[in-house]
């Protein structure tokens, strides 16, 4: 549901959107329900004269079925959903599938540093790569991140991904994405940080093997010729 | 404390009450010791309600401006000029604190709860009347904390309503030096003041109910208000001290929250949630009380399984005390926290769901009178259904990671704060209008006032669950560097929905036109125009000090006694005895 409107980009995007959509269908045909009820009652028990109410104290058995029913179905239906997300919970945020490689991601007022692995799929090492407010990976790997922040909270946030995790300062926080889908996605800060909270727009490019590839060799000479290593994880906190 | 009971409260036997209020002692006062220096409850509740409904012009005034600036980003606002980055989240941030905080609280709780225990229960005040007044002028000191915060150099507090550390703990990061203390201060004041209140409501219930009236006897808004009470007092504890904390970590450079010295800003989070959360239902459940008394009395019926509204009540409330984390989610807490509160969350729409159907129920077999309290009940139950509806997309942990922060949130709690906060507040004002100033508001133009509020709600937030769900996330003052956030047909989205605030902003203009109009010139009204069974309507419109001159009432049966097949009118006062002979 949700992919058409946002592109569905990453290895567990599938899995939310189907989720929300279970979501919607569940939700969505109580609701109709409900309302349908409570409008037709509002309707036919206007008031017309000559017509008393019904005197119903609800506390009979018989009567009470008419919530408890209800009642039982919102407690089965809050099950089925209650499953499917924690199945899609665990699955995205819980379990880590082996990674391919690590970025590590570091947020401040108000800019995104990425420090990709480089060449040798290591991170601090002599040909990692920073970049600001650009995140280039490559199809189909799996990436773990490590995300911390200089100053305030913020919030890696990757729409097309369905990815979105708090970075909070003092903390490393890791998690996982496998993007599916070539092309130039928003990276978000979702959490307000200051300000520049609205400034803060990052971009991940997904290319394919041969343009990541190419990509790291315009850069990764540079770095080695310049004489010094690109910063790494001490350099950044 | 027992001796700041200036009324003589003395209901230990029913014959005591005859001559019980000669002695209040009647004598003249002059105006400012009569509305500004009063221990009256009505007079306390009017002060918090007047005082809420100017917040409220506040409140409004700033989500005018910001969603001005959404609508048409950079452009100047009418009233304001251009709203820079800092302006804007000093607006989102006052609209929010000011809504919830000094809006909903003091209106449903302090206003309609000094206003209607004392009334409801039979009793000729609050059992502690100094305490109450004491309330209200601690709840104006902090308003006034608030709005001096406004003025002072930085400006006011832009970290949003839930304050967030590092960035509300540090003036390097939030940029507002004095405004963030100033409204960490105001906060745990206007704390402090219900807090106050709250003992208060809890004991006038304990002990001042009139002679007969058994504990289910009590009107359900008074329950609601009272359960309200409790959460709000168990919950509220926590976050004082977190105030307290920040307002350390911002002035003399403590680190409770500040990781570089050993603090852990997710505390706070846990702080402002465990508080946070019960505080939902410590306005839902005024709201929800209000609704059980308007559609019982202009639906002539009988309320639907009063014991089990109630329980579900009490569930809800002290369920609301493990959700919390629910907030939190992405938030940084371990992952497997999460399965934990996404199981509570969903537990706690069984009985919240539970009381909509019990008031649906109610409608069976009713003779509806569609008066304008009960048009704004009604649609209470509609609207919030929405709003509950909504919420199992992100209690449920897995689709959270997407809705998280997105406008998706934002309508969904608008879906419930709206309709606790404004229409339930209508529905109260409308419906015990006659009893506070003896006299009627104009129906048509209160009809005219619901339709426009309503349908301006409805197309402010319709909009911005579809924005939502595209992935438009919050507190951005401008979309426009976000290629995503631009995409085909959001901007218009985001126009519709600031000019739907536009009609329901210019509706509110028709009520408070109708509200103060009536006040004055406004038919008169009988003690009980809406023939209901509850014993406010047996004092006269309005009540005296002291709320019962001919004694207090005899409480014979409860509150819901509807089109009882035993008597002849459609309605059976709780005051009146039974007739001769009867078993009662």
């Amino acid at each position: 549901m949700i992919s058409r409107y946002l592109e569905s980009a990453s290895s567990f995007s599938g899995d939310i959107d189907d989720l929300v959509l279970w979501i919607t269908l569940i939700t969505g045909f109580w609701f109709l329900l409900a309302q349908g009820i409570f409008i037709g009652l509002v309707l036919k028990f206007n008031q017309r004269p000559g017509v008393r109410a019904k005197y119903v104290s609800g506390e009979d058995p018989k009567e009470k079925r008419w919530v408890a029913w209800p009642h039982y179905a919102t407690l089965i239906f809050d099950v089925i959903i209650l499953v499917a997300a924690i199945r899609v919970w665990t699955n995205v945020k819980i379990e880590q599938p082996p990674l391919d490689e690590t970025v590590r991601v570091v947020a401040q007022q108000w800019a995104w540093t990425f420090i990709h692995p480089g060449p040798d799929g290591k991170l601090d090492t002599a040909d990692d790569i920073r970049t600001v407010d650009e995140l280039h990976v490559e199809k189909g790997k799996t990436y773990g991140f490590e995300l911390t922040s200089r100053d305030v909270l913020h919030s890696f946030s990757v729409p097309v991904f369905r990815l979105k995790q708090d970075v909070i300062p003092g903390r490393i926080i890791k998690g996982w994405f496998k993007p599916t889908m070539l092309g130039q996605f928003d990276i978000q800060c979702t959490e307000i940080c200051g300000i520049g909270h609205a400034l803060m727009p990052g971009r991940i490019l997904v290319e394919d093997h041969d343009a990541h590839e190419s990509w790291m060799k315009a850069l990764v000479p540079v770095a080695a010729a310049g004489g010094t290593p690109a910063p790494t994880t001490g350099g950044t906190k | 404390m027992s001796s700041t009971a200036e009324h003589g409260h003395s209901h230990g036997g029913g014959d005591a009450h005859a001559h019980g209020h000669d002695d209040h002692g009647h004598h003249e006062q002059g105006w400012f010791l009569k509305y500004f220096w009063s221990t009256d409850h009505k007079i306390i509740g009017m002060q918090y309600l007047f005082t809420g409904m100017f917040m409220a012009l506040i409140g409004g005034f700033a989500v005018y401006v910001f969603r001005m600036q959404l609508a048409f980003p950079g452009m100047p606002v009418p009233g304001w000029g251009r709203v820079t980055a800092s302006d804007y989240n000093s607006l989102v941030t006052t609209h929010g604190s000011v809504m919830i905080f000094w809006v909903a609280m003091p209106v449903l709780i302090a206003a309609l709860g000094n206003y209607l225990i004392p009334l409801m229960v039979g009793c000729d005040d609050m059992v502690f009347p100094r305490i109450n007044r004491l309330s209200y002028q601690i709840f104006l000191i902090s308003v006034i904390v608030l709005i001096v915060s406004f003025l002072v150099q930085g400006g006011a507090f832009g970290g949003a309503w839930t304050a967030y550390p590092p960035l509300s703990a540090k003036s390097a990061y939030n940029l507002t030096p004095l405004g963030s203390t100033l409204w960490v201060a105001a906060v745990a004041l206007e704390f402090v003041a219900f807090l106050l209140g709250g003992i208060n409501f809890v004991t006038t219930l304990m002990n001042s109910r009139a002679p007969g009236m058994k504990m289910f006897d009590v009107p359900m808004v008074v329950w609601m208000i009272i359960i309200a009470s409790v959460l709000f007092m168990a919950s509220v504890g926590p976050l004082v001290a977190g105030a307290v904390m920040l307002m350390f970590d911002q002035q003399i450079g403590t680190g409770f929250f500040d990781p570089a010295k050993g603090g852990d800003p997710i505390l706070w989070q846990h702080l402002f949630w465990f508080f946070g959360h019960p505080e939902v239902y410590v306005v839902l459940l005024p709201a929800m009380g209000i609704t059980a008394e308007v559609i019982t009395v202009h639906g002539r019926k009988k309320l639907f399984a009063y014991k089990t509204v109630l329980y579900t009540a009490i569930a809800t409330g002290i369920i609301s005390f493990f959700v919390w984390a629910h907030h939190q989610f992405v938030a940084g807490i371990d992952p497997r926290m999460a399965n934990i509160f996404t199981v509570t969350t969903l537990i706690i729409s069984i009985p919240v769901a539970e009381m909509v159907f019990v008031y649906i129920a109610t409608l069976y077999g009713a003779s509806i009178r569609l008066t304008t309290p009960m048009l704004w009940a009604l649609s209470f139950i509609g609207e919030f259904l929405m709003g509950g509806v909504t919420g199992i997309f992100l209690g449920a942990s897995g689709a959270d990671i997407y809705f998280h922060d997105t406008y998706f949130v934002l309508a969904h709690f608008h879906y419930t704060f709206f309709p606790i906060a404004f229409i339930g507040t209508f529905a109260a004002l409308t419906h015990w209008f006659p009893k506070m100033y003896g006299r009627m508001m104009n129906e048509a133009w209160g009809k005219v006032h619901f339709w426009f509020t309503i349908v301006g709600f409805n197309f402010i937030f319709i909009p911005l669950f579809l924005l939502g769900a595209r992935g438009d996330h919050r507190r951005i003052y401008d979309p426009t560097h976000f290629p995503e956030l631009m995409r085909a047909g959001m901007q218009d989205m985001r126009v519709i929905a600031t000019i739907s605030l536009l009609v329901l902003l210019a509706a509110q203009v028709v009520f408070l036109v109708n509200f103060f109009y009536s006040i004055f010139w406004g038919p008169k009204a009988s003690k009980n125009p809406w023939e209901a069974n509850t014993l406010e309507w047996v004092a006269p419109s309005p009540p005296p000090h002291g709320n019962f001159p001919e004694g207090l009432p005899n409480v014979y049966r409860g509150p819901y006694e509807y089109a009882h097949p035993d008597r002849k009118e459609d309605y059976w006062p709780q005051n009146v005895p039974p007739p001769e002979g009867a078993a009662s």
